[in-house]
């Protein structure tokens, strides 16, 4: 029988990668486009608040395996034959984009409506409202929960496996079957995951202190 | 209007038939969906002047001064700021209303994560696309001008509501409006910190800088403003110098709100 070893920690190891670089792509891809959507969602043009609030509504209240399998099988039955890293980033870029995009409009609504008019009454126009007042002060309230949420998207990489990726879940999963060792196999996927979700709290604390300036 | 040294009026500014009008209300009407808040203002302030609008909360006396700066659309009337007239939904003369006019708000409303030197330099900067230097030189003047010339590192949370109420005056002042619109800045504060405040608008209008107050500073307005508003239910119920207003009240409205003891 074989038992757990180093090269079976390498191969988790390995397989990480794969959860890293699909966070990273969600990330990216979610922040960029959830960004959009927080701006449309409280913009004064009443077709972009209806977009992008449809969007939200949409992909919220889809699965993020059916976005996937949507990404993956349903594009290839219309033709597009598009590889599984494609497919499983725009789905990742779907998703967190909504709940991105949820989140950060919330943060924007709560910087107060005078600093608002304050910016308005000195003369600054819409975009310099948001670049120089009113997105720095959103932008400090929105870390807690962006950073919770990011911690989310890594851990629901592992839905990706459906569609072949063999990222950590996987790549454990794949080593129990060979080890028949589920403790020690799922005590070192855990830390793996552990040790790259611990890192974005602690960014996360560094940043509050760094924008709480002033407090 | 001459000197009343009896009356304690200050020497400034007589306002002289003909001088010239740079705001004007006429019967202006303003509505927050069926609640009707102006009902036909009109209102001319002289270049110069210290106007001071007092009256009842739910007079219409903030709604007026926010539709004179466009934060509130009007629904019947003009109001013509320095022969531009104001319109919300009018970019070119909003913008220009924007370099005419300053507005310091109640609540400072200062941006909190930037220091109060980055607070005054902002537009100039991104705005008036002024260096950074020369920005930040008209910044140090006009911080001395309202006595924190030591304060400009700091950030807002640091200061006393009297020194943010200060900086938020220097921030207005930096643009070099042609007119300075106050909401109630004193409002907030308690009567040792108002006096500071109170004491650097007092120097504005010595400059001869025009000013519209809404105040409940009784005090004050009595003692520096060249016309005094009484505003009553939406309506400018009576308006003359500070002597007649406050000595001679013409209506039971105006002689009740000032036995009230504001």
């Amino acid at each position: 029988m074989i038992t757990f070893s180093s090269t079976h920690l390498i191969y988790l190891i390995e397989a990480a990668r794969w959860t890293l670089l699909l966070s990273v792509l969600a990330f990216i891809g979610g922040g960029i486009v959830g960004l959009a959507l927080a701006l449309g969602r409280v913009s004064q043009i009443r077709w972009l608040r209806w977009v992008s609030s449809a969007y939200i509504q949409i992909i919220q209240g889809t699965p993020l395996l059916v976005v996937l399998f949507l990404a993956y099988f349903g594009l290839s039955i219309l033709g597009l034959d598009i590889p599984p890293i494609v497919a499983a980033g725009l789905s990742l870029t779907l998703y967190t984009s909504a709940f991105l995009g949820e989140i950060w409009r919330g943060c924007i609504l709560s910087v107060p409506k005078t600093q608002w008019e304050a910016s308005n009454c000195i003369g600054l126009n819409r975009l310099q409202q948001y670049r120089y007042v009113i997105l720095p002060q959103a932008a400090r309230i929105a870390i807690p929960p962006t950073v919770g949420f990011m911690v989310q998207i890594i851990k629901n990489t592992s839905i990706t496996s459906i569609i072949g990726f063999v990222e950590l879940a996987r790549a454990g999963q794949i080593v129990n079957n060979s080890t028949f060792e589920p403790f020690i196999t799922f005590v070192f996927v855990a830390m793996i995951y552990f040790a790259m979700c611990y890192p974005l709290s602690l960014a996360s604390r560094h940043f509050e202190r760094k924008l709480n300036v002033g407090k | 209007m001459s000197v009343n040294e009896a009356t304690g009026t200050r020497p400034r500014n007589e306002a002289v038939p003909g001088a010239e009008p740079i705001i004007v209300v006429d019967n202006v009407s303003k509505s927050f969906g069926p609640l009707q808040v102006l009902h036909g203002v009109s209102l001319t302030i002289e270049r110069g002047t210290m106007v001071a609008i007092v009256g009842r909360s739910g007079s219409g006396k903030s709604t007026l001064l926010r539709c004179m700066n466009a934060l509130e659309e009007i629904n019947g009337g003009t109001i013509e700021v320095c022969g531009n007239k104001v319109s919300m939904g009018d970019r070119p003369s909003v913008k220009r209303l924007r370099t005419d006019v300053g507005m310091v708000f109640q609540s400072y409303n200062l941006f909190p994560h930037l220091t109060v030197l980055r607070n005054i330099t902002l537009a100039l900067t991104v705005v008036q696309k002024k260096s950074r230097a020369e920005a930040e030189a008209i910044a140090q003047k006009v911080l001395a001008m309202v006595g924190l010339a030591d304060k400009a590192e700091a950030y807002p949370e640091q200061l006393s509501g009297g020194q943010a109420q200060r900086v938020a005056i220097a921030r207005s002042l930096a643009l070099s409006p042609k007119v300075l619109l106050f909401d109630e800045v004193t409002s907030a504060l308690d009567p040792e910190l108002t006096g500071e405040v109170l004491k650097v608008m007092e120097d504005l209008a010595r400059e001869g800088m025009t000013m519209v107050l809404v105040t409940h500073e009784m005090a004050f307005a009595r003692r520096l403003a060249d016309v005094v508003v009484f505003m009553h239910q939406g309506k400018v119920w009576e308006a003359g110098p500070p002597a007649e207003i406050f000595a001679d009240p013409k209506t039971p409205e105006l002689r009740q709100f000032l036995s009230s003891g504001l």
